[in-house]
């Protein structure tokens, strides 16, 4: 079909309406965090960073907590995808390689896991953390993250499971391989990309996390996570925005990161994952 | 609408020989050691906290129980004065609104965006897919920060722009201390969000629709409503319903973006059901009133997922 430049024009002119209105907002943090002050506060916003500094980057990280906050973040986020990635492959090896009595029960389960009305548990496991005496502590956000993030885990390795032929661990196995040793040696290495994608889709979602960071870390405010520290950055910054959208963009870098690492599945792969439950 | 496949008959000689290649018989406890950790997982930190939740539900459970413990049964009172009170229908109502309105916006603009997608040239494209892609990698407390300084009163871009094209109104206007205005800037970064995902997937989806059939409905003479209408659409219905009870549910269950901004007020005016029950709960001390509320969620939720996963289950059961 042969498309004129008269017939796309249309289309074509939508398609910067709908790039302009993606992109603006992420462009109008990152160029707000370069702007010097005067000219964040000049009465005509400037579109470009005429005289762009790294001073609000120096606000946003010299506030007190600020690498804290950080540090909390990384590390609940990291603790929990670890914890869901070990666990998650046992199961996923259960589910995709082994036959047992129960195991459509399990998955069944793990559905509805992954599902599960989250926002709906904020105040028990406030109170349950309150009983157990784990409130404010950041080892209660790793528990809770990788309870979170465990169906997805489980789904999306058993789906990369299921891609390897049962024939190359049996191979392994009539050459005297152990069942363990078989996977090690071969399945493994195969599920590195698969285990690789998971991970960082578990670290997002526990790097983004607001509600039971914000209901849980409530005295201890050194065990706060980045995401309650950004939501209450009027208390911190006061009206200063350029050290308000350089922190917003500091806490954004880990994510946008890992969406460029991931840029072919998550335009591809993840989607079809997705799609396929 | 999810459309449940009908089955499809399978020899069953040929199912079960498929079956034992894919997954051999294991004897013993190994599989159950395996799943064991997993299952331990949910059940305390997703069952239990239900279950706990259901019964606080029940009992008076106010910050004296909170501390003292001992909280006595009170059987549905508090589910009495949840449906008594005017505001507890208000909140209903609001939630109702505010799902709708987003998941109707979303679902139309991602169409069009996908089908935009599927017209444009190979550069446009990807700089319009990296766009998406881009906006979906922010943050949600990262986005909630940026519309605020987008829509600030008297340095926001938002007014500079409204004034500029001659609205003067707007000058100084102040959004976050309006009711109907908190809430409108809650549904753009709501629909901001979400709609990168939906996009990209019914685009993904669109690609799959084999180019015979458009090319076909060309040569019949559609026009490209008529090609929409019965070509794309009953193509992508299974996508489309999966995608749409998706956003359902995270636009239904949205907490985050909405405490961040507003806490639900101006005044109540951004309150939806998982809002009033944090602040019942937390704010007021009123555990009881607010794990009632967390039922009504859970039961809202479930009458929307159920169709879900009757579908993943029928999946897995043609998978097995």
């Amino acid at each position: 079909m042969r498309r004129s430049w008269v017939r796309q024009l249309p289309v074509n002119v939508a398609a910067v309406v709908v790039l302009v209105a993606t992109v603006f907002p992420v462009y109008w943090m990152v160029v707000t965090a370069f702007k010097p002050t005067t000219d964040i506060n000049a009465a005509t916003p400037q579109l470009l960073p005429l005289h762009p500094t790294l001073g609000h980057f120096r606000d946003a990280i010299g506030v007190d907590g600020f690498w804290r906050y950080w540090r909390n973040s990384a590390l609940v986020s990291v603790s929990a995808v670890v914890l869901a990635l070990v666990i998650g492959l046992m199961s996923a090896f259960a589910v995709a390689r082994m036959r047992w009595r129960g195991r459509k029960g399990f998955v069944l389960m793990v559905f509805i896991a992954q599902m599960a009305p989250w926002e709906a548990l904020l105040i028990p496991m406030f109170i349950i953390a309150r009983d157990v005496g784990m409130l404010d502590k950041l080892s209660m956000l790793t528990l809770i993250y990788f309870v979170a993030t465990l169906p997805f885990t489980i789904v999306t390795l058993r789906g990369f499971l299921a891609a390897v032929p049962p024939e190359l661990e049996e191979a392994a196995q009539l050459d005297g391989a152990s069942r363990f040793e078989a996977f090690r040696r071969i399945v493994f290495p195969l599920l590195a990309p698969g285990l690789m994608s998971t991970s960082l889709f578990g670290f997002i979602t526990a790097w983004n996390e607001f509600a039971f960071a914000n209901a849980l870390i409530i005295k201890d405010q050194g065990n706060r996570t980045l995401p309650v520290w950004l939501s209450s950055f009027s208390n911190v910054f006061g009206t200063d925005w350029g050290a308000t959208m350089a922190a917003s963009t500091l806490f954004m870098l880990p994510v946008l990161a890992i969406f460029l690492v991931l840029q072919r599945r998550v335009t591809g792969g993840i989607v079809a994952g997705a799609v396929k439950g | 609408m999810l459309t449940d496949a009908p089955p499809r008959p399978r020899p069953a000689a040929a199912r079960t020989a498929r079956q034992s290649r894919r997954a051999p018989r294991v004897a013993g406890a190994w599989p159950y050691l395996l799943v064991l950790p997993t299952v331990a997982g949910v059940v305390l930190l997703l069952v239990y906290p239900l279950v706990r939740s259901l019964v606080i539900s029940v009992q008076h459970f106010r910050i004296g129980e909170l501390i003292r413990g001992g909280a006595p049964f009170v059987g549905l009172d508090n589910y009495r004065e949840l449906v008594g009170s005017a505001e507890f229908w208000q909140v209903i109502a609001r939630t109702l609104v505010w799902t709708v309105v987003n998941v109707v916006l979303i679902m139309v603009i991602s169409t069009a965006v996908a089908l935009m997608l599927a017209r444009l040239g190979r550069r446009m494209r990807l700089a319009v897919m990296s766009g998406l892609v881009l906006a979906w990698a922010v943050p949600v407390l990262a986005a909630t920060t940026v519309f605020q300084w987008l829509f600030q009163s008297r340095l926001g871009v938002v007014n500079w722009l409204l004034t500029s094209v001659g609205l003067d109104q707007f000058e100084g206007f102040a959004w976050f201390a309006d009711g109907a205005a908190t809430f409108t800037i809650l549904v753009v970064l709501v629909v901001w969000q979400s709609v990168p995902f939906a996009a990209l997937t019914l685009y993904a989806g669109l690609t799959t629709v084999p180019d015979e059939l458009f090319e076909s409905a060309r040569i019949d003479g559609a026009n490209a409503r008529q090609t929409f209408r019965l070509v794309t659409f009953p193509m992508l219905r299974p996508l489309f319903g999966l995608i749409t009870s998706l956003e359902i549910i995270w636009v239904f269950k949205c907490f985050a973006q909405i405490w961040a901004v507003s806490q639900g007020g101006p005044s109540g005016a951004t309150t939806t059901l998982p809002v009033y029950a944090f602040q019942v709960a937390q704010s007021l001390h009123k555990y009881d009133l607010g794990a009632a509320i967390s039922t009504f969620t859970v039961v809202l939720l479930l009458v929307v997922l159920v169709p879900h996963l009757r579908h993943l289950y029928r999946n897995e059961g043609a998978q097995a």
